[in-house]
């Protein structure tokens, strides 16, 4: 078949779904994470109930992940309303109210997708979609991941058509022109890595791509593979055609299940279709997937160590270069993307590299992908433009600070990024400032933290895991950053000395030089930038014994405030999980501090009108009466 | 810690016996062929299917792939998803991800580990509750998350975790004493 016989059965097929009813429920791993899958079940049953025949179409994540699951009713001739947060409960009102009926049952929709001029919210006219501009994400929760006419009725492998009328030179120079750079975190030129590849002699030549999303807290590679796969096969290849590889893979995280499956779907699909094996579209080029699942290991995601990983061996980096494009995948010239990375390339193939370079900043072009998460009002993915602030970002897109609290930091390219503080928030994200700045792209997660986070607490967080993931070759990796954490530890639970700051700066410089890999360069970084935004934090915790946000537990202790306590109510006696609060009825609660483990539920479980528990720190501020009949009662 | 396993045969109820495992292994062994790449997907097969790997299986892979079984075990070891030990029959996972350590993910382990009597990557004696912390499983806007037995449980609280252990418990108590009534009659 021919890609226009192949588009026009595609085709055929989207348009008959339009003119149909259907149902569109988000199944990526945040929508069943929600209970979408229980949503289906309900919607099955509903249907059935009531002897109605409606398709149901599970799509991936439509990034407003705050509201999962996500319900799309469309109707032809009405309006596609958007359901949020919906519960098996409210499924058969709406089976009953727009499916059976005409009632689009608005007061529980989040919005339409076409503006009916009348009072619903317009879901393309929220707030955020002033900012974003969505190429890669475009499709993702429009579209059916597992039916590769969906990606192909929406523009999908036009891109690889176009790229086997043009030269693999010319697609490196399109890709050139467009100015992409690695969305794995670095920045590296991609158009430098794929002419490097294409130019080695030795054969054969591999495409990798590196699906190990290890930062924790990042989650947009997941949600690329899960709702439009097929677009990172595309660009692989591409990238195959242009560098004259003949074999692809798809290094995976095995901590994503849901993904792999819908990649194996796609994989098989394209195959069927003639997209992807043996003389594609007929051109004469073969290019094989597979995948190859990891099993967890954050080193993985540097390129030697995942080359390694592939080869079915222990995942420790080597020195470069020379690169992998020279020397990679059993010693044969490789090219390594990150899954967005290769989702880019059919776009600018298509559209041309000028049209992509006019999208972002001078040193950084195109969009890019965050994950916002934290305590920001509205978590979930967002792609802008590069050049975007960070404030546009938190607060138009995200909603702002969750529950009302004061925005502290904001921590971007998880355990190899940096926070950055709120005097910070306006400027512009792209690769040159944030390293400016002492943090960095990185993957792309992006977690907000507020007045009750602490930022010693945080850097220990980041650097706990930097040492836990160390793959242990280099001596500064792997017990320098184990040093760091041990005078981090001691801060936090008020052994710390003031000297201590200057021997984890000195430290820290050290671990830099003296690691092979982006893992050890970049561990110390959040402990870099806390202590240079927030050096009054580490302070306080090493000479007032204080835990400003009142986290760390060994100098934070819970209170009950005896003027505030409801008598009669016992609340905090009842749910104490260690039994830690004692006081007959109609006496004032005592929390034992020997036995209190500080999970902070008799603060959860307080009634809001006495509000009578309250977090001290420093612990000399609890009256000493308390602590000695505290511990008089056990 | 490769001694475990073998112990672990002993408790645990419910496990298949050796020869169960040796003829699993074999034909696992049987649908790859001898490259070094085969090495980490067949660690992985064995584990889905065994639950975890004994030590008879990463010998075999070994002999299997012309390997020294040091070089298996190293990887084995290398990699976080491998265990040497059965899992328990709800096993729990704790996220311990940037988004659910900010909102308190330490604190849902403390739980946890209160509830259940166990530590952190321990299996209970009566095999039914084991307890894991994985650094992030991607569902960051529902923090702090935990998985039982697959099923994820979102924004907990010490308190929750209580609740959402009770239904596990008492299946758990359920099955005991079905086996015992079985038993006497």
């Amino acid at each position: 078949m021919t890609f226009a016989e192949i588009y026009n059965k595609a085709k055929t097929e989207w348009e008959a779904l339009q003119k149909s009813s259907y149902i569109v429920i988000g199944t990526a791993t945040c929508g069943r994470a929600a209970g979408a899958l229980d949503v289906i079940d309900a919607f099955n049953n509903e249907l059935t109930r009531q002897g109605l025949k409606v398709p149901i179409i599970q799509v991936g994540c439509l990034e407003l992940c705050y509201a999962d699951p996500l319900v799309t009713i469309s109707k032809p001739d009405s309006l596609r309303v958007v359901y949020h947060n919906v519960t098996p409960e409210i499924v058969p009102r709406l089976v009953e109210g727009y499916i059976a009926g005409d009632d689009p049952c608005l007061e529980l929709a989040l919005g339409t997708l076409e503006g009916d001029g009348g009072g619903t919210v317009y879901i393309p006219e929220l707030p955020r979609f002033e900012h974003e501009l969505r190429l890669i994400l475009g499709r993702c929760g429009y579209i059916d991941p597992e039916n590769i006419s969906h990606y192909i009725a929406n523009g999908g492998y036009s891109g690889l058509d176009r790229a086997f009328k043009m030269s693999p030179e010319k697609i490196i120079s399109e890709l050139k022109k467009s100015g992409l750079r690695g969305r794995g975190g670095a920045g590296f030129p991609t158009y430098q890595k794929w002419e490097l590849c294409r130019k080695a002699k030795s054969t054969p030549k591999y495409v990798i791509c590196n699906a190990d999303e290890g930062d924790p807290g990042a989650f947009m590679d997941r949600v690329v593979l899960e709702s439009d796969p097929h677009q990172v096969i595309e660009g692989m290849i591409i990238a195959g055609y242009a560098t004259g590889a003949g074999q692809g893979y798809i290094y995976i995280r095995a901590e994503y299940p849901l993904a792999i499956e819908r990649i194996q779907i796609a994989l098989k699909q394209a195959e069927e279709s003639g997209l992807l094996g043996d003389n594609i579209l007929d051109n004469g080029f073969t290019f094989h997937i597979e995948i190859a699942a990891g099993a967890g290991a954050f080193i993985s995601g540097e390129e030697t160590a995942l080359i390694a990983a592939v080869e079915g061996r222990m995942s420790t980096p080597r020195p470069r270069p020379p690169y992998p494009p020279e020397l990679g995948l059993w010693n044969k010239p490789t090219l390594l993307n990150n899954v967005k990375t290769f989702a880019y390339v059919p776009l600018v193939i298509e559209r041309g590299g000028d049209w992509f370079a006019s999208i972002g900043t001078e040193g950084s072009k195109g969009t890019a992908v965050f994950t916002l998460a934290g305590k920001v009002a509205n978590s979930g993915l967002a792609e802008v433009p590069m050049g975007t602030t960070l404030r546009e970002l938190i607060y138009d897109i995200g909603g702002g600070i969750a529950k009302d609290k004061q925005f502290k930091a904001v921590q971007i390219g998880g355990p190899s990024g940096g926070c950055l503080p709120e005097t910070l928030v306006d400027i512009p994200i792209d690769y040159d400032s944030l390293r400016e700045a002492g943090s960095m792209m990185g993957s792309g997660g992006m977690i907000v933290m507020d007045e009750d986070n602490c930022m010693v607490d945080a850097a220990r967080f980041f650097l706990d895991f930097s040492t836990k993931e160390s793959c242990g070759k280099c001596t500064m990796c792997r017990l320098g950053t184990l040093q760091m954490l041990h005078i981090l530890e001691d801060i936090t639970i008020g052994r710390g000395k003031i000297k201590d700051i200057d021997l984890i700066l000195a430290l820290a410089e050290d671990v830099k030089v003296g690691s092979l890999c982006g893992l050890g360069k970049t561990a110390p970084n959040p402990v870099l930038t806390t202590l240079r935004y927030f050096r009054d934090e580490y302070e306080a915790h090493v000479l007032e014994k204080r835990c400003p946000a009142r986290v760390c537990p060994e100098l934070t202790m819970y209170y009950i405030v005896p003027d505030k306590c409801d008598r009669a109510c016992e609340h905090c006696i009842l749910t104490c999980p260690t039994e830690a609060i004692k006081g007959e009825k109609g006496e004032v609660k005592i929390i034992d501090q020997e036995k209190c483990s500080k999970c902070g539920t008799c603060l959860e479980v307080c009634p809001p009108e006495y509000n009578a528990v309250v977090k001290l720190s420093p612990v000399s501020l609890l009256p000493s009466a308390n602590l000695s009949e505290g511990r008089a009662i056990k | 810690m490769l001694s475990n396993s073998s112990d672990c045969l002993e408790y645990v109820e419910g496990m298949i016996t050796e020869k169960q495992a040796s003829q699993t292994i074999t034909e696992i062994l049987g649908h790859y062929r001898k490259e070094g790449k085969n090495l980490i997907p067949l660690l992985q097969e064995v584990q889905t299917r065994l639950g975890y790997l004994p030590k008879e299986a990463l010998q075999e892979i070994a002999g299997f792939l012309e390997i020294p079984a040091v070089e298996v075990w190293g990887v084995a070891t290398f990699y976080n998803q491998f265990r040497f030990v059965p899992l328990g029959k709800y096993h729990t996972v704790v996220c311990m991800g940037t988004a659910c350590h900010l909102a308190g993910g330490r604190l849902i382990l403390d739980a946890l580990e209160r509830e259940l009597d166990i530590k952190v990557g321990e299996t209970a004696e009566d095999g039914n509750f084991s307890l894991e912390r994985v650094a992030c499983i991607g569902c960051c806007m529902l923090a702090p998350v935990i998985v039982i037995k697959d099923r994820i449980h979102p924004k907990m609280t010490p308190f929750k975790v209580e609740e959402a252990l009770i239904p596990y418990k008492q299946e758990a108590q359920g099955e005991l004493k079905e086996r015992k009534s079985k038993s006497k009659t």
